[in-house]
């Protein structure tokens, strides 16, 4: 399902070009789940990001099932993120100009899959049956991230990308939430990508891969 | 302590230049409109002073001889012996080989200082001036003119009226053939009080009170205010522009101030630190706006001087003289300016608690409550402007009903936009639109002083537009009404006009004699003309309202028709009762009387005669309008008549518009140059929230969109803002011409015009304001579809 082939990214900086990713190679299959771990700074951000079509990597090689994202313009990425990957961010990055049920739906619609029966058990499953009206800023930290979890979930996309989703919440609340996010990655079927440092959360996950300094080692 | 608190809160422009020359260029615009007008305010008035002071203006009161002849040399004697302080004037004609001049002979030794015009003032009139043959002072333009004549020597001085020519007074005698009289004395300031009554000494004399200058400055007032109040309202639109650099830089350093708080900097002395750094900029911004101010008035000043000689006959020089006051009242109102932008983020800093927030939050994210509190501040200035308008009267009045209005429509802006824009999410399908109609009313507060600049500058737009354009129809169409004539001649005297009056009648339809005298209307001068009962008038003369007959009866002596402005003034109608100069009589009609500052009243021929001092020298004359160039040329064969004597009526027109036109070629330039201001305020304002914009932007990005389309839709944002503003500009400005011409005009000049629409000029005008706001809007667009995605990404970086 995802094929990433000697991927590698560097980045310029004042005391010259910084490798980040050094020929990093791996799989998924599909309803697969990985947890990608490492230090600060050793390029997981990076790597999803990537993956994401966020980014560009300079050398190596991305497929998603058909999609080669590494060959994609920039209309093809953003067409990529809008209709084969869902992410989710630790900052949860909401809009904050539309209600929580508007924020939900946001991607579903951009990609024309809006299925209201689902975004209804979505919205139901993640708690947020009361909070359809609300705003963002209106909600608690959970809260939120459970939206960005229901927004990456709604178009029942094929790869799931998360980038710390519990690393903003306490303990409670964020093993809550990727219980949540595990049943429902589940349930849709889609292969997760999560990057964590912790190592109780990575446990969880079917697979695991360990970055340091840019390249895979374990 | 200080000095580090210091560096840390100015390191903030190092890194922000941009904002930092916003902050500026918007403190300095400011100033050097507002100064700008005040510097021609102050030099008209000057000149106006010396207007007033110079001979030659009937701004002193005179004494003459009650028939109207001249006056002999030893009532002038007597008077000062009995201690009147007069100085004698003689005043004629003198007729060369190259035409004739107005000749006035002075006495050097009564003349009080600053009497004489220009740089005659400032000449010492020696000898030569005062012994024979004399010398006769003029203009280097007339002098080359008299050179060859018989005239005793020419000197050559700047600053004296064209065709005229000052003497001694004993040299004007002779060459005006006057020996032994006087034409009148000059009253000079501070007379003793003991002095006898003018009865006792001369009762074959009267004073005849001084007019025209004095009354100049009321005069012209309304003018000044105009000019004030464009100028305070481009100062106001300005201050918009500062009030956002400042919001978003004391926003944007809320996590320092919490900081330096922490690290033991008092409340107190931050507050002081942040005011030494605003007036620092206050002063160089103040600086850089007077030196623009001072541009802008050089540019300005040779229109608004013509503008006030051919509106209102007074005399401004063309040129700016600068005084330090001028430099300090500039510095003033931008230290004043910056402490208003300032006063409220100054309040929250103040206020600050240690353990705020350190994000910066609100400045693009005002809440709904503070617009609640603006539409209630809005709606009490509306009621205010229709109790001022109700209830108040007077020019400043009518000024501050205005004020209330524009203030009160700013205010309502944003709240009104907030509607319009959660209307059109409602109505908006798909998800990108639906964001899109969300996203722009997120950004509404941000954005909301630089569109209340542009709606203030619309709205001035519009409502001086059609005030000018209703007065421009009304204008044409009153002058193709009220000259009639072909052609105007003026005689030299009352002998002259007999011989002429039987010239014109042989080579003409008909001769209309527009004999004048001056009058008093309840102690106030006033124009009163004769007029002869003809088709002419009763086809032509704009009558607004009247009884029937009107005509009849002016020529029968049963009434009089009166100008709109003494209509106003005194309160009048047809039938009213009313006094001309001690004669009772009735108003029979009304009429219009556009660009004359005094009362005016037409009475029959035969009632003329009961007004003293009649002048029996000017004639409208009727002929086929191809004869006109025939007959100015036989008249001045014939009598030798000047150019001047003459105007035919397409030269009168043109020259009626022309003096239109420069009247309002200022409030043009400034119209657009308060345009111009609110382009950039919107340009700043996009170019800050753009630097923002990232966090809003990034995760719709991230979902999906490229950044060409998100550069796209924040084009469209802008037009969408710039369109909804001019369409609640558009009634705004409507409501500002009908208090322009129904309230301001009654009130300043006496006249009402029709207020006519121009559609064309709002179609324009939404086209201008829809360019400045995708020119605005140019860069910021490109900057986001040229953000790297490594920017975007630093949005989600957990280390951010």
């Amino acid at each position: 399902m995802l094929s990433v082939d000697t991927l590698s990214k560097t980045y310029p900086g004042e005391a010259g070009p910084t490798a980040v990713l050094k020929g990093v190679s791996f799989g998924l299959d599909d309803g697969d789940t990985m947890a990608l771990q490492g230090e600060s700074g050793s390029g997981k951000s990076t790597l999803l990001h990537l993956i994401g079509g966020l980014d560009r990597a300079d050398s190596g090689r991305i497929v998603i099932g058909e999609d080669e994202v590494t060959a994609l313009d920039d209309r093809g990425r953003a067409r990529l993120r809008r209709d084969s990957v869902g992410i989710v961010f630790q900052q949860f990055n909401l809009i904050p100009s539309l209600t929580v049920a508007d924020n939900l739906a946001f991607q579903a619609r951009l990609a024309g899959r809006r299925d209201t029966d689902w975004d209804a058990r979505l919205t139901e499953r993640l708690g947020l049956a009361d909070h359809g009206k609300k705003y963002p800023e209106q909600l608690s930290g959970g809260q939120q991230q459970r939206v960005a979890i229901g927004r990456a979930l709604a178009a029942k996309p094929r790869l799931v990308l998360a980038d710390e989703p519990t690393g903003n919440l306490d303990e409670d609340t964020g093993e809550r939430v990727l219980d949540l996010m595990l049943d429902l990655v589940r349930e849709t079927g889609a292969t997760l990508l999560m990057v964590t440092h912790s190592a109780q959360l990575a446990a969880r996950m079917n697979r695991r891969l360990y970055l340091e300094r840019g390249a895979l080692s374990g | 302590m200080m000095q580090a608190g210091l560096h840390a809160l100015l390191s903030h422009w190092w890194r922000r230049p941009f904002q930092l020359v916003t902050l500026l260029l918007g403190l300095a615009t400011a100033t050097a409109l507002w100064s700008g007008v005040q510097a021609i305010n102050t030099e008209a008035r000057a000149s106006y002073d010396r207007a007033a002071q110079a001979l030659g203006a009937e701004s002193r009161d005179r004494i003459v001889a009650r028939d109207g002849a001249a006056i002999n040399q030893d009532d002038f004697v007597a008077l000062r012996r009995a201690g009147w302080l007069v100085t004698p004037v003689v005043d004629g004609r003198v007729q060369t080989e190259n035409g004739s001049i107005r000749l006035l002979g002075v006495d050097p030794f009564t003349l009080p200082g600053g009497s004489l015009p220009g740089d005659l003032a400032d000449t010492a009139l020696d000898l030569s001036f005062l012994t024979p043959p004399g010398q006769v002072v003029v203009s280097p333009a007339t002098a080359d003119r008299l050179a060859g004549t018989d005239l005793p020597p020419i000197v050559r001085v700047e600053g004296v009226a064209p065709a005229m020519g000052y003497a001694d007074i004993g040299i004007a005698q002779d060459l005006l053939g006057l020996r032994g009289q006087l034409s009148y004395l000059l009253v000079l300031d501070d007379q003793p009080l003991t002095r006898p009554s003018l009865d006792t000494i001369a009762p074959d004399l009267r004073v005849r009170e001084g007019q025209g200058q004095a009354d100049l400055a009321r005069l012209t007032d309304s003018f000044h205010l105009n000019l004030t109040a464009f100028g305070l309202l481009s100062f106001a639109v300005g201050l918009f522009i500062v009030r956002g650099a400042v919001g978003l830089a004391f926003e944007q350093r809320r996590p320092v101030f919490r900081t330096l708080r922490a690290l033991g900097l008092s409340t107190r002395a931050l507050l002081g630190l942040l005011m030494a750094e605003l007036l620092v900029f206050a002063v160089v911004a103040g600086a850089l706006g007077i030196a623009l101010g001072y541009l802008i008035a050089t540019l300005l000043l040779p229109d608004v001087a013509a503008t006030l000689r051919g509106l209102y006959g007074a005399s401004v020089e063309g040129e700016l003289s600068i005084a330090p006051v001028w430099w300090l009242t500039g510095l003033g109102i931008s230290v004043l300016g910056t402490a208003i932008a300032a006063g409220s983020s100054l309040w929250q800093v103040a206020r600050l608690p240690l353990l705020a927030p350190a994000q910066p939050r609100a400045w693009a994210m005002a809440r709904e409550r503070s617009m609640r509190w603006q539409a209630v501040a809005a709606l009490a200035l509306a009621v205010l402007a229709a109790l001022t308008g109700w209830l108040g009267s007077g020019l400043v009045a009518g000024f501050a009903m205005l004020g209330a209005l524009l203030i009160a429509a700013a205010l309502a802006l944003p709240l009104i936009l907030h509607g319009a824009l959660r209307l059109g999410g409602r109505m908006a399908r798909g998800p990108v639109r639906e964001w899109f109609w969300a996203d722009t009313r997120q950004q509404l507060p941000g954005l909301s002083l630089a569109l209340m600049a542009l709606l203030l500058a619309l709205a001035t737009n519009i409502g001086v537009g059609t005030m000018v354009s209703s007065f421009r129809l009304t204008f044409t169409g009153w002058l193709d009404q009220r000259l009639a004539s072909e052609l105007y001649v003026t005689a030299e005297d009352e002998a002259q006009a007999g011989d002429l009056r039987a010239f014109l009648e042989e080579r003409s339809r008909a001769v209309l004699p527009i004999f004048s005298a001056e009058g008093e209307i309840g102690g106030l001068p006033t124009e009163i003309y004769g007029v002869a009962d003809h088709p002419t008038y009763r086809d032509n003369w704009p009558i607004l309202s009247a009884q029937p007959d009107v005509w009849d009866r002016v020529a029968e002596g049963d009434g009089v028709l009166i100008n709109e402005q003494l209509s106003y003034r005194d309160d009048l109608s047809p039938g009213d009762a009313i006094i001309v100069s001690g004669w009772q009589t009735e108003v029979a009609g009304i009429y219009s009387d556009y660009g004359n500052p005094l009362a005016q009243v037409l009475v029959g021929m035969d009632a003329l005669d009961r007004f003293e001092d009649v002048r029996r020298t000017e004639f409208g004359v009727r002929i086929d309008p191809s004869e006109t160039g025939a007959l100015t040329d036989a008249l001045i064969d014939t009598f030798g008549l000047s150019p001047d004597a003459i105007v035919d009526q397409a030269r009168l027109k043109q020259m009626s518009l022309s003096v239109f036109e420069r009247t309002f070629a200022v409030t043009g330039a400034l119209n657009v140059l308060t345009l111009a201001v609110a382009g950039f305020a919107i340009l700043t304002s996009l170019m800050t929230l753009a630097t923002m914009r990232l966090p809003q932007l990034a995760p719709v990005w991230a979902l999906g969109l490229t950044r060409g389309r998100l550069a796209r839709l924040e084009m469209w944002r802008a037009l969408l803002l710039a369109g909804l503003t001019m369409l609640l500009a558009l009634p705004v400005g409507l409501l500002l011409a009908w208090v322009l011409l129904a309230v301001i005009n009654v009130e300043a000049f006496g006249w009402r015009l029709p207020m006519h629409l121009f559609p064309g000029q709002w179609v324009l005008l939404m086209g201008l304001s829809l360019l400045a706001a995708l020119l605005a809007s140019l860069w910021p667009a490109r900057r986001i579809a040229r953000t790297p995605p490594a920017d975007m990404l630093k949005v989600f970086a957990n280390e951010r």
